[in-house]
């Protein structure tokens, strides 16, 4: 026990003194949320449209003064004939145009029937297909909003509703997933580098010859990160709670439980990977290729699994933060409780044992 | 009563022959070179001692502890120092003091006692609360030594603890194995600078796993016919080369 508490007294040291691990410790995590909330977004907010407006009457500018007041969009341009339509998406200055056909309110009042026609700049097809969809529902807001008032034709109905998420908000999104790659990048990551520096500066073979056991070498490397991460995971939460007003509507203790299973899971995937490298160099570019980019890519994080082909998406299944994605969304945004996470809790602890029996069986090969 | 007594230790990893029936004892107090080419097996037979890997066959005890049965026990009765130096560059002298000192059970006061003795021996007291990343190489060497026998271990392993260094550091560092021994403290130490192999009591020579000599650096120039143990070791690499 004292020899356990020197150890992680003497790791403390290591990353308290190592302004490189300090930074990324605590510098990480508040620019990866700002960037993530900020920066990368995919939120829509005063998009540049244009309007070609042929038949001026009250109907056309109701929606379009609908459209400019939603905060979504900005017109920027108004256009006097179709030819000028190719030469503003050609300069990039608009993302959208919305044209009127001549006599639109006529035709709705007699025929019963208007087109609106929205053209979108399909190069970024993400935006586009946001853009098209916020449009289009708020021209139906508008359609329903003035058929009620004139008189009583039956329309279809559509109403939406953006379950957990009413503002469609994509910093919602990524918070969990940020929340995994820090742990995986403080917990595993330098889990892994920290041992492999000790068997570069030829300390591990002091370690192993002393009578120091291996398990508290390993659990007294690992307090340390573990202890980090868990301070990590709280500031995250923290600035997404107070600076995007991410509600969370899951009890604070079960998405404690997760963070904990996937923080132990990453701990242990930390040491197998110093497991198998003898250098930090390695260490490093082992834990990107091998966590980093599949986290990113192949989580849910950024990517939808499920628009993904086939064999990818069995693929995603191997990489931890995919369950821990999984698992926290549920908790902080849906708010369910243990009966939707406990498969993902049960895949993360699983993941943990055979990582380390594969270590122990690494270690042993080494040394034997 | 010899402290290492090695009979026919043998280690095979496969078809490979590391370490091939050696056979040799080392009394109390006695300086031991461990001399061989890199790859002749040093290292293997090193650590099959310091109880970190199981012999394949033969028999050895380190203080008096079986080589298979008792590793623990060996590990707490000997120190190991590296050509590494085994001490952590951020941490100061007496942090890294403390820290051995943990490792091999001692209780905090023993360790305050000992870590005054050990600065004061190595007149480095005004040096205790400095970074190791921030001495010379040669200091280093020292703490690294001092540290390695904090426990009073029975027996010290070195493993080429002179890398890297100058003659005149050397020597000094030398003198500090000398009164290790004196006090009682084996020392087993490998290296393939030949004129370290002349301050040893007795050395050994591997070559491909085996010891093919064994004696006092004066016998075994004499028995070469050698005027230095340069001379000796090239002349059994010689040998097994042109067999």
């Amino acid at each position: 026990m004292k020899q356990l508490i020197s150890f992680t007294k003497k790791e403390f040291r290591h990353i308290l003194r190592d302004r490189r691990t300090l930074l990324i410790v605590f510098a990480m995590p508040v620019v990866l949320v700002i960037l993530f909330g900020f920066a990368i977004t995919n939120d829509i907010k005063n998009a540049e449209i244009a309007i070609l407006d042929n038949s001026n009457d009250n109907l056309s500018t109701g929606i379009i003064n609908k459209l400019t007041s939603s905060g979504y969009f900005i017109k920027v341009k108004t256009l006097q004939s179709n030819n000028e339509l190719q030469q503003v998406f050609r300069d990039g200055q608009i993302k959208l145009a919305v044209v009127f056909p001549e006599k639109f309110s006529e035709s709705y009042t007699h025929n019963n029937k208007a087109q609106v026609q929205l053209i979108a700049d399909a190069s970024d097809l993400n935006t586009a297909t946001i853009l098209i969809n916020y449009a289009n529902s708020i021209i139906l807001n508008y359609q329903q909003d003035i058929s009620k008032s004139t008189s009583n034709k039956t329309l279809f109905d559509t109403t939406i509703k953006m379950l957990y998420n009413p503002e469609m908000k994509s910093v919602f999104m990524f918070v969990p997933g940020v929340l995994a790659l820090i742990m995986l990048i403080v917990s595993a990551m330098m889990t892994a580098v920290t041992l492999a520096k000790e068997k570069e500066m030829g300390t591990f073979r002091v370690l192993t010859v002393s009578p120091l056991k291996p398990s508290t070498i390993i659990i007294g490397k690992v307090i340390p990160y573990l202890a980090l991460s868990l301070i990590n995971a709280c500031i995250i939460i923290i600035l997404s709670m107070f600076i995007f007003k991410m509600p969370i509507h899951g009890s604070l203790f079960l998405m404690f439980i997760v963070c904990i299973v996937f923080l132990l899971t990453a701990v242990s995937l930390g040491i197998m990977i110093s497991s198998m490298v003898d250098t930090q160099q390695t260490a490093i570019i082992v834990s990107i290729i091998g966590l980093f980019l599949p986290t990113i890519l192949l989580s849910g994080f950024i990517f939808p699994i499920d628009n993904m082909p086939f064999i990818l998406q069995i693929l995603c299944q191997i990489f931890p933060a995919k369950w821990f994605i999984e698992a926290i969304k549920n908790v902080m945004i849906k708010g369910t409780g243990i009966e939707n996470v406990w498969l993902q809790i049960l895949v993360l602890n699983l993941m943990t044992m055979v990582f380390i029996t594969v270590s122990i069986k690494k270690f042993r090969q080494r040394n034997a | 009563m010899n402290t290492i007594i090695a009979d026919k230790l043998t280690k095979r990893f496969g078809d490979f022959t590391a370490v091939d029936n050696i056979t040799f004892e080392v009394g109390k107090g006695e300086i031991f070179g461990f001399l061989g080419a890199n790859g002749a097996g040093k290292t293997t037979a090193m650590r099959m001692l310091c109880g970190l890997l199981g012999p394949t066959s033969g028999k050895a005890t380190v203080a008096g502890f079986d080589v298979y049965k008792q590793s623990e026990k060996i590990k707490r009765n000997i120190g190991y120092m590296s050509q590494k130096f085994s001490l952590y560059n951020d941490l100061t002298v007496k942090e890294n003091i403390e820290f051995y000192g943990t490792v091999y059970g001692l209780t905090r006061l023993q360790i305050k006692e000992k870590t005054t003795k050990l600065l004061e021996r190595l007149q480095m007291i005004s040096e205790k609360n400095k970074f190791v990343k921030d001495l010379p190489l040669g200091w280093k060497q020292k703490i690294s030594f001092s540290v390695a026998i904090l426990h009073e271990p029975k027996i010290v392993f070195l493993d080429e603890p002179t890398g890297g260094v100058d003659p005149i550091t050397r020597r000094q560092f030398w003198e500090l194995i000398y009164e290790t021994a004196d006090e009682g403290t084996t020392v087993f130490v490998t290296t393939h600078y030949m004129d370290e192999a002349e301050y040893c009591n007795r050395v050994s020579i591997m070559v491909d796993g085996r010891i093919d000599a064994l004696g006092s650096p004066q016998y075994l120039k004499q028995k070469y016919n050698a005027t230095s143990m340069d001379e000796v070791f090239y002349m059994l690499a010689r040998e097994t080369a042109t067999k």
